[in-house]
């Protein structure tokens, strides 16, 4: 028998003139449509915050910025995660609960030191992002059910720690913990730190890793994905795994910030956190994403936020008005770009 | 003879119900580009889901490169070197040109980041030997449909594929990216990779492939060099019919004459265009007519009744109803004027399983039947009655649901959801497949009674013998176009045969009849 192939990879050498099939580049209008996307909430952050600088000259001063950032901080670490999820055209709405477990595990865990402390909340709500994984992945259930099973559970959770919430537990003064969690490193906040190096690595694993190639995959073509070879199932466990560890770590630090775990927190910040990917230009339908796009959407949040108290004489509660009504037109205008650019 | 990569033996897929595979043979050696043809139902794809681990089968055994194989994921006969490109591209559309080409193999790094600039930089140049110049850093998506195709096909290759099964790889291709496609399936086979070449048009195979499996009703009915069978040949065994074989008549129950009207045409389709899928049909019926819609799988037949229906964007072309333009693209104004569609796949198009004989009869016609948003049970009751009776369904009660009807009831239910619109013109897309021979024969009556009543019935069926004995007239369609028209007495099965072949052989037919 007579063999014909060579072992070499089978990359057919160029023959001759080879024809072009190439098609017309994007549009115009398609390119400026794509910029809007994806940096349309850094236009919006960058105009309210001048505008609020100079109508409030209490603004822009270093407290309120640096106020802000800390504040800021918790927010984002949750939305990072929630971003990977998205993009893969899932949803966490369990994470708001992760939080204030996390923040109530870590300062109980405080008393047999700051390893505990934070390894506690990290290894329980791993776990339970784990099991929402699984769930998704595995058992094909839909993750607004099964994060929304996980959240109540998780609540409950909390609750049971702490007597109905009835106990608060301190983290102890001048612990390692307290110091993570308060002092200051070159003028910002540890936490603020902290957020940004998990921002810097969160968008090298999403856009410079095959983890993150696949967690694209996943959300843009599920079944092509699978075809091409990407572990679909595995690349879901991982994105909700790391939504649930980012959330606890969140929790955690929120706790050594405030020095207890204040068991009323967490109420709704799933919803925050998903306004904030979703502002950012993360299609809510998956596929396209930008870590950084989720990073000003929190600080977009914060920043109205923040012009709102500023006006004073605005009753706090239309804060969240203004953020309802602000979240509705991002969202309004996000679908608009993108059925121009025929993502839906 | 070049080393055998293939050799697939007595291959047997069983689903409820149908036999969709049965004992069938198949062996590809290194270099050979073989065509794997059959009408719907052959069981084409069940070989293929077979292959490539989709599927896993009741019998038979699967030895590739001298081992016996038993994929459980499609992934896996991808890694072990069966690659397959799809009909519809299968890649991710936002993510970049070289991220789709080297998703899960890309160059990385010692710390694990990937070499971006590599895998550009490489996808370019292995893009330029397929043909595409393009910027690999864009969205896939951004991307013509068939330098979309090239790219699954250079993804595939690069896998250190043996075989490359290609699945209607051209439907929606250009003829000049047709050119580019053929120029690399004859680099892939000087490789020595095996291809297999599933297409519908005849021109391809013969372009492209050196050896034919033919499948019918799941069995292999022919297989060897494709140059040994000439077209007519190739579609005579494709459908099972006998060249010259005596026109059998009564066969069907359509008594076959409905005295053509000479009446002005109650449709007119003028050039209907629509990309890729139409090139300029026109059809026309007027009433008390039966005009067939003849042609291969994928030659347009479905896609010309959805466009007239409104249901199918088009390119251009008008449809004209009694004499009315209609607004393209509108199913509503389709509606209204007076069309009726009867899809092709009547559970996902067609009928409400969970409801009842009688709410499935008044769904279409409801809005009529009300007035300031209630409806008129009576009527309702009326109507629903007339049909029941008048079509013959057979049901235990107006109230029993029809998924619990069999498949022919189920059918003349959806014929009685448009009969009770009052309908001008009836499109049938297959309106006997799946039912039983009685439930056929009375699908078959019914459309020869509707016509009588002055309906224009345009009629798409893949059975020779339904669609001639039933047609006033045949439009034959290939690739999208009419190729010709037989009518009177030259609708015949022979005639029929040489029209799908290809339109040089109908010249000759005519000319002898």
């Amino acid at each position: 028998m007579t063999t014909t192939h060579t072992d070499a990879p089978m990359t057919p050498a160029p023959t001759g003139p080879v024809e072009k099939t190439e098609q017309a580049g994007p549009g115009r209008a398609d390119r400026i449509s794509a910029l809007l996307q994806q940096h349309g909430a850094l236009a919006v952050l960058v105009i309210v915050s001048l505008v609020a600088s100079f109508s409030f000259d209490t603004f822009a001063t270093g407290d309120n910025i640096t106020n802000m950032a800390t504040s800021s901080a918790f927010l984002a670490i949750v939305a990072l995660g929630m971003t990977f999820v998205i993009i893969t055209g899932g949803i966490d709405l369990s994470v708001g609960s992760l939080f204030a477990l996390g923040g109530v595990l870590a300062a109980w865990g405080s008393r047999h030191g700051t390893l505990v402390a934070l390894l506690l909340p990290l290894a329980v709500c791993g776990l339970i992002g784990v099991v929402n994984g699984l769930l998704v992945a595995r058992s094909r259930l839909a993750p607004f059910i099964v994060t929304l099973a996980a959240m109540l559970g998780a609540r409950g959770l909390m609750l049971a720690l702490t007597d109905e919430g009835a106990e608060t537990y301190l983290v102890a003064k001048g612990s390692f913990l307290a110091e993570l969690g308060q002092g200051t490193t070159l003028g910002l906040g540890n936490p603020v730190w902290i957020t940004l190096g998990l921002f810097v690595a969160g968008a090298v694993v999403l856009r410079r890793t095959r983890f993150g190639q696949h967690v694209y995959a996943v959300g843009g073509n599920e079944d092509a994905a699978a075809l091409m070879g990407a572990p679909v199932a595995r690349t879901k466990i991982l994105v909700y795994t790391l939504s649930g560890l980012l959330a606890g770590l969140a929790g955690a630090l929120n706790a050594a910030w405030l020095a207890s775990g204040v068991t009323i927190l967490g109420n709704g910040m799933e919803l925050e956190a998903i306004s904030a990917v979703v502002i950012g230009g993360t299609l809510l339908t998956g596929g396209l994403g930008y870590v950084s796009g989720s990073l000003v959407g929190v600080l977009l949040l914060k920043v109205i936020q923040n012009v709102i108290n500023q006006i004073g004489s605005l009753d706090s509660s239309y804060q969240q008005v203004v953020s309802g009504a602000f979240l509705a037109v991002v969202v309004i205008a996000q679908t608009w770009l993108g059925r121009r650019r025929q993502l839906m | 003879m070049p080393e055998e990569v293939l050799a697939v033996r007595g291959l047997g897929k069983t689903f409820p119900g149908v036999r969709a595979l049965d004992g069938v043979d198949l062996t590809l050696h290194a270099g050979e580009v073989h065509a794997l043809i059959g009408e719907n139902g052959a069981g084409k794809s069940t070989l293929i889901k077979l292959l490539t681990g989709v599927y896993r089968p009741d019998e038979g055994t699967i030895v590739f490169e001298g081992r016996e194989v038993s994929f459980a994921t499609p992934l896996e006969a991808q890694k072990a070197g069966i690659s397959t490109i799809y009909q519809e591209v299968n890649l991710i559309p936002l993510l970049s040109v070289a991220r789709n080409l080297f998703l899960g193999r890309e160059p990385r790094n010692r710390f694990g980041v990937l070499d971006m600039a590599r895998m550009n930089r490489e996808a370019e140049e292995t893009l330029a030997t397929y043909g595409v110049r393009v910027d690999v850093r864009r969205p896939l998506r951004t991307l013509g449909v068939g330098a979309q195709q090239m790219v699954a096909l250079a993804r595939a290759v690069a896998t250190d594929a043996r075989i490359v099964i290609m699945d209607e790889p051209t439907s929606s291709l250009e003829p000049r990216e047709v050119e580019t496609l053929f120029s690399v399936i004859r680099r892939l086979r000087d490789a020595g990779i095996a291809v297999v070449y599933v297409s519908h048009r005849l021109d391809e195979l013969y372009a492209v492939c050196s050896t034919v499996t033919v499948l019918r009703d799941g069995r292999r009915v022919h297989h060897g060099t494709l140059a040994e069978l000439d077209r007519l040949q190739l579609v005579s065994t494709m459908l099972g019919r006998d060249l010259g074989e005596v026109r059998t008549e009564g066969l069907t129950k359509f008594t076959g004459d409905h005295s053509a009207a000479t009446d002005e045409p109650v449709l007119e389709a003028k050039e209907l265009t629509a990309k890729h899928q139409l090139h300029g049909v026109s059809v026309s019926i007027r009433p008390g007519e039966v005009v067939g819609l003849g042609g291969l799988l994928g030659s347009g037949r479905t896609e010309t009744a959805k466009a007239i229906a409104g249901a199918l964007p088009l390119g251009s072309g008008s449809v004209t109803v009694a004499g009315v333009p209609l607004r393209a693209g509108s199913t509503p104004a389709a509606i209204r004027a007076g069309i009726s569609l009867l899809p092709e796949d009547r559970k996902s198009e067609g009928i409400v399983p969970g409801l009842s004989v009688r709410e499935n009869i008044a769904l279409a016609v409801l809005p009529r039947l009300s007035r300031f948003g209630l409806v008129s049970e009576v009527k309702v009751d009326s109507i629903v009655d007339t049909f029941i009776k008048r079509l013959r369904i057979k049901a235990s009660s107006p109230q029993q649901k029809v998924g619990e009807l069999s498949g022919g009831n189920q059918q003349k239910v959806l014929l009685a959801r448009w009969l009770a619109m009052n309908p001008k013109v009836l499109l049938l897309d297959e309106p006997t497949r799946g039912i039983d021979v009685g439930a056929k024969a009375e699908v078959q009556k019914l459309v020869d009674e509707l016509a009588a009543d002055g309906l224009g019935v345009l009629l798409i069926s893949s059975d020779l013998e339904e669609l001639i004995e039933g047609s006033d007239r045949v439009v034959v369609l290939k690739d999208g176009a009419v190729v010709g028209e037989l009518s009177g007495d030259d609708v015949t099965e022979d005639n029929l045969m040489r029209a799908i072949a290809g339109s040089d052989n109908l010249q000759g037919v005519a000319a002898d009849g």
